[in-house]
């Protein structure tokens, strides 16, 4: 049976392309399947939206060839310090500082423009023979073979590949179609996101304020820039994505602090309610699930993209050497493997951003104390600061070879 | 070759059933599932470094002609038909023989699958450029006359690779006691201890058969992670060698 593709990606995100690219690096044929129309030539505008990248996902980005293309883009992350706080006062004196000079790595990650990745990767895909990207499609029905997989597209078009990856997100139809349930629940947070610009500039620290309320990150962007992460109650955020402009940054500046100078709105204003959907399981009969499709997480720290583009790595890993080795690449054996590398990580780390969420969106005082000399005593320990550095820089765990920038 | 089409329609039923149990990861043959990417890096190794080829490359096995030895239901035939192999399959089971047919059709593979022994292929005349001999010299009357016929298999500058299971206390404990008696991962009976190799003799065996022991390697089962691994210094079990015929 001839297909069309080796591997067949709904979904054309970030971690579809990323996907496509490593897989395409190891000569297989890839197909994306991008619900979003083909873009124009028009680079797009600033809207503020921004990805904290941790180092093992540069390294991935490297090792696809996308990052020479953004890194010239992209602010490095060079401190960052936790706290817990409450708007209007000064954060409680446990500052919990992580600085880059402590770990060998260099910069702790990266900020970076959606606009410029997104670009970056459109154009990597386009340049690559081996990668067919069809715009403006949604799959609307899949079949499993003995020996591979079909889907129908809304157009009415049908394509067939020997595995079928599903990269689209957490409400996932790729999923669902297979049968595939999901656990979850949502936290009564929305986050609200913008961009800010500064007077005073931020030397590339991110903060992550623990408020009652829910966290709020500051990371910085080029120049006076930063992008803020601010999570509320529901109706809380509901209201204030309502307010003007001026109002909107009237209710920030107590919770953003004046550390900055003053503070205007740089971007557009964007809501995402915070829910934790992990699917149970991230395979199926010639089906894979990728990033948030198999474990949407609480945004926390930014950690989805990077959970996200671990599965990307461990995937692509798993699938070349399969292909190398004249394996059936969509056979139960190859896609156990990817599941077994992946799913203890991905639920432990949905998890344990659920607990921390949960310990410091609170404002019992006693809840207050505790995590506040707990932040403490991990400042007060290197060896213990640099373990939760390197865990959030992604260098922890039994990594796959493109996040360590190694190839295949 | 035979088609399926030619078969009884309740002897392809069971055929069927046959071969889904043969590709099963959690079924019967789950032991050769589990040890199979193991085996299997092994062999594109020692090809690919045998006849210099690229494994990254499409195709890397095109042009070779390779025998794969008791070949079940061809968990390693595909492979190397997948990689670009003329591949044939042979094993003294005639019952394995359309099941393994089926699913390479099924796979949409061509692969020539036949009811017969190293011997006879031997005396026929066949040649190959590689024989697959894996997990099956710890299973034959005479492991020298086998082997001998393996060597008469191979075209001058041609590469064998066996396989089979070291005989010492830690070999009886893991294949007979841990795979056979307590994990039954295989049925009792499937070995017989007294006839496994060690290192030292399956290499003597092979020089005496006319080939050259080129390179040996253990087959190591990580019980946390739950893989085989290839080991350069623990071959007290599980070990796989690679042997040329000097042209």
């Amino acid at each position: 049976m001839t297909q069309d593709a080796d591997i067949l990606i709904a979904g054309g995100g970030l971690n579809g392309p990323a996907l496509a690219l490593a897989l395409a690096q190891a000569g297989l044929s890839v197909t994306v399947i991008d619900a979003r129309p083909a873009p124009d030539r028009t680079e797009p505008g600033f809207d503020g939206r921004a990805y904290a990248l941790a180092i093992a996902s540069q390294r991935l980005l490297g090792m696809l060839g996308v990052w020479p293309a953004v890194g010239h883009r992209a602010q490095p992350i060079l401190q960052i310090k936790a706290s817990d706080g409450r708007a209007g006062e000064r954060p409680a004196p446990f500052f919990l500082t992580f600085d880059h000079a402590e770990i060998e790595e260099g910069p702790m990650g990266f900020l970076l423009e959606d606009r410029f990745l997104y670009t970056a990767f459109r154009n990597a895909m386009a340049e690559d023979p081996r990668i067919t990207l069809l715009s403006g499609e949604t799959v609307v029905a899949q079949a499993v073979t003995a020996t591979g997989a079909s889907v129908t597209l809304a157009s009415g078009a049908s394509l067939s590949g020997k595995l079928l990856v599903g990269c689209d997100g957490r409400g996932s139809g790729t999923a669902t179609r297979a049968g595939i349930g999901r656990s979850g629940w949502a936290y009564g947070q929305t986050a609200l996101v913008t961009a800010i610009a500064h007077e005073r500039p931020h030397h590339g620290i991110a903060h992550q304020y623990f408020m009652p309320a829910g966290p709020l990150a500051i990371l910085p962007l080029p120049g006076n820039f930063s992008s803020i992460v601010w999570a509320e109650p529901d109706a809380q955020a509901a209201a204030i994505q309502a307010l003007s402009d001026t109002d909107y940054l009237t209710a920030l500046r107590p919770r953003f602090g004046d550390f900055l100078g003053d503070i205007a709105l740089a971007g557009t204003r964007f809501t995402y309610p915070l829910s934790l959907s992990l699917a149970n399981s991230f395979i199926a009969p010639r089906l894979a699930l990728v990033g948030d499709a198999a474990h949407g997480v609480h945004p926390l720290a930014g950690q989805g993209l990077n959970l996200g583009l671990r599965d990307v790595a461990a995937l692509a890993e798993v699938v070349t050497l399969a292909h190398r080795r004249g394996e059936d690449i969509g056979a139960p054996d190859v896609l156990n493997r990817y599941q077994h590398w992946r799913r203890f990580d991905a639920t432990a780390l949905a998890l344990g951003m659920d607990a921390v969420n949960r310990l410091f969106s609170n404002d019992n005082p006693l809840l207050r104390l505790g995590r506040d000399l707990g932040l403490g005593a991990v400042n007060a320990l290197p060896p213990l600061r640099r373990a939760f550095m390197r865990q959030a820089a992604g260098l922890t765990g039994d990594l796959p070879k493109l996040l360590q920038g190694k190839p295949i | 070759m035979e088609t399926a089409s030619t078969i009884d329609p309740a002897e392809v039923a069971k055929f069927e059933a046959m071969a889904a149990e043969w590709w099963n990861p959690h079924g019967k043959f789950k032991p050769l599932h589990q040890m199979n990417p193991c085996r299997l890096d092994y062999i594109t190794t020692q090809i690919a470094a045998e006849f210099d080829r690229d494994l990254a490359a499409p195709l890397p096995f095109a042009g070779l002609r390779i025998l794969d030895i008791g070949c079940g239901g061809g968990l390693l035939s595909e492979p190397m038909a997948r990689l670009g192999a003329t591949v044939v399959g042979a094993d003294a089971a005639p019952r394995n023989i359309p099941v393994a047919r089926l699913h390479a059709e099924q796979s949409g593979l061509v692969i020539d699958y036949r009811h017969t022994t190293a011997e006879d292929l031997a005396a026929a005349g066949e040649q190959f450029d590689a024989v697959l001999n894996m997990e099956v010299v710890e299973h034959v009357a005479d492991p020298l006359a086998y082997l001998t016929a393996c060597q008469r298999l191979l075209r001058p500058g041609g590469l064998m690779v066996c396989s089979t299971l070291n005989r010492n206390a830690k070999s009886f404990a893991m294949a007979i006691v841990g795979a056979e008696w307590v994990m039954r991962w295989l049925p009792k009976g499937t070995h017989d201890w007294r006839k496994f190799i060690t290192p030292d003799e399956l290499y003597a065996l092979i020089r005496q058969a006319g080939l050259d022991p080129v390179d040996r390697k253990g087959m190591v089962f990580n019980p946390v992670a739950w893989s085989w691994s290839l080991s350069d210094r623990d071959l007290s079990c599980n070990y796989v060698t690679a042997s040329v015929k000097r042209g």
